[in-house]
């Protein structure tokens, strides 16, 4: 069974973001990481692969140091990568990412394509779904577990309050949550075999896409403005005279906001 | 001149990084308070590579250099240095000597499961009577019919005494005369007969590292056991120490910036007389002297390293980093306990258990004194 993981590489995730006057965010300011929810999402096709056997590609959309966090990846166990890398690239919105990585998942051949639910630095959580829908894929999002069976993949989708069953045939794109599994450490002979592992790079003529299609040029979406977080006000402090009156607050603070 | 670690080196230590943050410092407090020995954390140490990491992969090892091996023990130190002092002892001191003296079918019979972690091996140079001054070694090793019959008692023994202690190469004195003994290393695996292993010490610092005293009552190994020549082990236990001396140096590298993390932390969070305490000059200057230090053995440490993988004489380097970082990490755990105040004394806060742990570093391996002697005595003085 072949499996593409999709990996985006992040700002380290305990930075505090920092913005460029085009809002975007500021890449450089800090270390790159393999976005965390894609180590589970890592994880998962690793043991798919020791339980079924085949091959885990790393697929990543970025500049060329992503190379460095893909071999990450490597050391954890996958096999190959896949790089698309070009300048034209730079701005591209959820939509824009999402057809790039599909014209890069036409040219291979595989049976599920594997995400972490969102990244940390955008956190829009759309790129999954998009995709999908661009390979016109079954999309079987927030998946808690997966399960590969018969040419059939099964997920737990993480709903409020439960989680649904849900199956759909291979090739199927499956998005994973936070929990799914315990990521591996990279083994150090797996950080010394990575060195030794192919990624491929590719850029735009080589997946027929034209630069207008994508980056700025071809995003759906632009950021307007930024705002930071507003501070944490000050909490209100209450003197009450006797404890029956501090239980009357208190109740009447719960009932009103609704939480009893 | 070039200070970038490789692409490799940097996910190595990475690697040490999140392992020793996530899977060591949270455990540390607790193994230190028992004096246990943290059977899980090697295990899952040993399973990821970590315990044979500077072993060729001939021998199971994950054929690290030597500032590899080096960057990883400060890490891991970072989050304990009883788990450090384990992997570097296990290293250094255990596996080491065989690569270096051993016969080919010694390294193939001993350093694959000790490469692995499966199994750990001490060095058994340190007696009652005798230490760095080897030459007042007692142990006895006699040949009778093919066997080395072995008389003697040694002291802190490191890793000689866990449910997975697999043997020590202990120095003995194979002949001579008093004034011109004859040393040889000789191997005693485990549970060889007559080979005991006795008390358990109560210390002070490295509390969950394993420490045992062995005791040797007519203890028989077969003749092929010697390690190398007969009447090399002086010189052999020499050179073993000229490279363990890095791994310490290492370590004390580790326990000092686990210092500095924990005091910068603490000095930004403090609030005293309206600030945070990091604002005064008294304690930020702490900070400051704490961080130039730790740079700076660092730099001998890595340069040692790098001496030793280019197989050039790193003798005195590594003399000087483990003398200068075993100073620097005692003083970084004074000034430690000094800015958490009243709270560094507590246990429940790690400056405190630094502050146990950091003086063996100028202490194992041969002490300051020692060292300076030796590097006294390398710059012709």
């Amino acid at each position: 069974m072949n499996i593409v993981v999709c990996v985006k590489q992040v700002p380290e995730t305990t930075a505090p973001k920092e913005f460029g006057p085009d809002n975007r965010i500021n890449r450089a300011a800090h270390e790159a990481v393999v976005n965390p929810f894609d180590e589970y999402a890592i994880e998962a096709g690793l043991q798919l692969k020791e339980k079924h056997g085949g091959e885990v590609t790393i697929l990543t959309m970025g500049p060329s140091g992503a190379q460095d966090t893909m071999r990450k990846a490597l050391a954890m166990g996958a096999d190959r990568g896949l790089l698309v890398s070009d300048p034209a690239l730079e701005g591209s919105d959820t939509w824009t990412t999402a057809y790039v990585l599909a014209q890069a998942l036409r040219r291979e051949e595989y049976d599920l394509i594997l995400t972490g639910m969102e990244s940390t630095d955008a956190r829009t959580g759309l790129v999954p779904a998009a995709l999908a829908e661009q390979l016109g894929l079954p999309s079987l999002t927030y998946a808690s577990s997966v399960e590969v069976e018969d040419g059939n993949v099964s997920v737990r989708r993480q709903v409020t309050g439960g989680y649904e069953e849900v199956r759909g045939p291979t090739p199927a794109l499956v998005s994973v949550v936070k929990g799914v599994n315990e990521p591996r450490y990279p083994s150090l002979k797996g950080i010394m075999a990575a060195k030794r592992k192919e990624i491929t790079v590719l850029d735009l003529a080589q997946l027929e896409i034209q630069p207008d299609e994508v980056g700025a040029a071809g995003a759906k979406t632009k950021v307007l403005d930024v705002t930071p977080r507003p501070e944490k006000q000050a909490g209100q402090v209450i003197s009450p005279d006797s404890p029956e009156e501090a239980a009357r607050i208190i109740a009447d603070f719960l009932q009103v906001n609704k939480f009893i | 001149m070039d200070f970038d670690l490789t692409d490799e080196q940097v996910m190595i230590r990475d690697l040490a990084r999140d392992f020793a943050r996530n899977e060591i410092a949270p455990r540390a407090e607790y193994y230190d308070h028992h004096a246990e020995f943290p059977y899980d954390v090697i295990a899952k140490l040993a399973e990821l590579g970590f315990m044979g990491l500077p072993v060729p992969e001939a021998y199971g090892g994950a054929g690290a250099d030597t500032l590899t091996y080096a960057v990883a023990v400060e890490e891991i130190s970072r989050g304990d240095a009883s788990v450090g002092i384990t992997m570097a002892a296990h290293t250094s001191l255990g596996i080491m000597p065989f690569l270096m003296f051993g016969s080919e079918d010694q390294k193939q019979e001993y350093v694959p499961p000790l490469a692995a972690g499966q199994a750990l091996w001490s060095f058994g140079l340190t007696e009652p009577q005798a230490g760095s001054d080897a030459g007042a070694t007692r142990t006895r090793a006699d040949l009778h019919s093919g066997f080395w019959v072995i008389n003697g008692v040694k002291s802190f023994i490191t890793n000689s005494g866990t449910r997975i202690s697999g043997g020590v190469t202990i120095t003995a004195v194979t002949g001579g005369s008093v004034g011109d003994r004859e040393i040889s290393n000789i191997i005693v695996p485990a549970g060889t007969p007559g080979y005991t292993v006795s008390r358990e010490y109560d210390k002070m610092g490295w509390r969950a590292s394993d420490t045992h005293e062995l005791a040797f009552a007519d203890a028989r190994v077969p003749e092929i056991n010697l390690l190398g020549e007969r009447g090399a082990g002086f010189h052999q236990f020499l050179r073993v120490l000229d490279g363990g001396r890095i791994s310490v140096a290492a370590l004390s590298v580790g326990l000092a910036q686990a210092c500095y993390d924990a005091s910068a932390r603490y000095a930004e969070e403090r609030v005293q007389f309206g600030r945070p305490i990091a604002q005064f000059e008294t304690v930020r200057n702490k900070l400051v002297d704490m961080a130039t230090n730790i740079e700076l053995a660092r730099l001998m440490t890595y340069r040692a390293a790098w001496l030793k993988d280019r197989g050039r004489d790193f003798r005195m380097s590594a003399a000087m980093a483990k003398l200068f970082a075993g100073e620097v990490a005692t003083r970084a755990a004074n000034d430690a306990v000094q800015i958490h105040g009243g709270y560094g004394v507590m246990e429940e806060f790690p400056v405190a258990r630094y502050w146990r742990d950091c003086k063996i570093g100028e202490i194992g391996e041969g002490t300051n004194e020692v060292q300076r002697m030796v590097i006294g005595r390398l710059l012709g003085l």
